[in-house]
């Protein structure tokens, strides 16, 4: 069991943020997210584009946004939990709580910050009858072990990154792979293009383009699928694997189910005070919560982090009394021993 | 006047007439979130970056829109539920060409 004081489900910029903000009042963070790192849109969506609405940062990337709140929040050691999904939450008898992710992995906190923005990553499953049918049985919308590829005939549908970097990691290891995509252009960095275009002329990987995977065939498990090209006639290829990459989509997922206000795909939450939900000890900062003129924007959820950690201070230690202090004034000091203060003035007599 | 006017039939299959300004660099899927024509969550998830798709739409009728971005091209390329039609909608930047204009959302995906 993983323990910590607050628990922050979505490693986006918010629940970056919060472990700053916790970290000055010394309590520890531990981070859950479904994708496997943090960042949270930034990271996934758009890396490379920039946002012009961070105070005091005429520009800057995305990517390098959340490359600074983890340098930022490095001396206060925050723990990750990453890949995996929130899954479940229990209350114990002390008003402490239990989250369970999707592997089983527990967590216990006294506080539970949800920061989970959209929601949790999935992969996007093509719109494909009786797709259903063969999930864990041949279809799989994200590779985990590409061990049980091996020797397989594999078939592939996509045409960003992650279809072009599977098909190449797995040239090496299934007996045939087959990439699928609409057009006859790929939109990935240029070297996977490239690798795939090398492999293609060996021989290692088949290209059918412009093209659909239209129907997938089988009983107990996966023996084909049926593939659609413009002007010709649709034809089963055999195969024992097919792995739809269409990259992912955020949705509230469990969370839902938690037992929060929901309104409009988003948790109510107490503004005019702490952004705590309607369940005492569980607040929801970022893009996922919602109260009258919500703006989804990062430099908002790092105000609602901030305050919500003074609620949370408060609520772990009833009877402390805290008065807020100013950076430069009160310094940084880390959980890993590391101090960041302001340089001292000298006194020093000019003769 | 530097309002339009145009239809948008939303998911569920219903047709709004909707009173578009032309003046507040409004694109269409912002014009959909304005009406609330689809759950928040579903629609404009990347902000408006033309990277996933949930403002995918038909168009209707045969106005001649803004041509196709490399970005908007090759998501349509990725996206399901694609028609010759498709277009994104906040790659359609709402302009007096526009009067008239009837468009679909496609399926939430």
């Amino acid at each position: 069991m993983i323990k910590t004081d607050i628990l922050i489900i979505g490693a986006g910029p918010t629940g970056l943020f919060t472990v700053f903000e916790a970290g000055l009042l010394k309590l520890k963070c531990h981070l859950i997210d479904a994708l496997p790192q943090a960042g949270g849109q930034c990271s996934e969506i758009y890396p490379k584009k920039p946002i012009y609405d961070i105070p005091a940062f005429p520009e800057v990337l995305a990517g390098d946004l959340v490359d600074n709140l983890m340098e930022q929040i490095k001396p206060f050691e925050p723990g990750f939990t990453l890949g995996e999904r929130a899954e479940t939450i229990e209350k114990l008898e002390d008003e402490t709580f239990v989250v369970t992710t999707n592997k089983g992995t527990k967590h216990h906190a006294p506080i539970v910050a949800i920061a989970g923005g959209l929601g949790s990553f999935e992969p996007r499953k093509p719109p494909i009858p009786t797709i259903a049918n063969f999930e864990d049985k041949g279809v799989e919308y994200m590779i985990r072990e590409p061990e049980i590829y091996r020797d397989k005939k594999i078939v592939i549908a996509g045409g960003g990154d992650s279809a072009l970097d599977w098909s190449i990691f797995l040239a090496d290891v299934a007996s045939s792979v087959t990439l699928v995509h609409r057009r006859n252009e790929f939109r990935g960095a240029l070297d996977s293009v490239e690798k795939v275009q090398e492999l293609k002329n060996k021989g290692k990987i088949t290209l059918i383009t412009p093209a659909e995977v239209t129907e997938v065939v089988g009983d107990q498990h996966v023996k084909g699928v049926a593939i659609s090209q413009k002007d010709r006639e649709s034809f089963v290829l055999e195969t024992d694997h097919f792995i739809p990459l269409f990259g992912l989509s955020p949705k509230l997922g469990p969370i839902a189910n938690w037992g929060l206000d929901i309104e409009k795909n988003a948790i109510k939450v107490n503004n005019a005070l702490d952004y705590q939900t309607n369940i005492p000890g569980i607040y929801a900062i970022g893009d996922v919560n919602t109260y009258p003129g919500k703006l989804k924007l990062i430099l908002c959820g790092f105000h609602e982090a901030t305050l919500m950690c003074q609620s949370a201070y408060k609520r772990i230690f009833p009877d402390k009394k805290y008065v807020m202090k100013y950076t430069t004034v009160g310094g940084v000091e880390g959980f890993d021993g590391s101090k960041k203060e302001a340089p001292k003035a000298v006194v020093k007599a000019i003769n | 006047m530097s309002d339009i006017n145009i239809k948008i039939t939303d998911r569920e299959g219903v047709t709004h007439d909707i009173v578009a300004p032309t003046d507040m660099a409004m694109n269409m899927m912002e014009i959909v979130r304005s009406y609330e024509l689809a759950p928040e969550g579903t629609i404009g998830v990347c902000g408006g970056m033309a990277m996933c798709a949930s403002c995918q739409c038909y168009v209707l009728s045969d106005h001649k829109l803004p041509e196709m971005g490399v970005d908007e091209d090759m998501m349509l390329a990725e996206a399901f539920y694609v028609e010759d039609n498709s277009r994104l909608g906040c790659q359609i930047p709402i302009t007096p060409e526009l009067e008239g204009l009837e468009i679909k959302l496609a399926p939430e995906s």
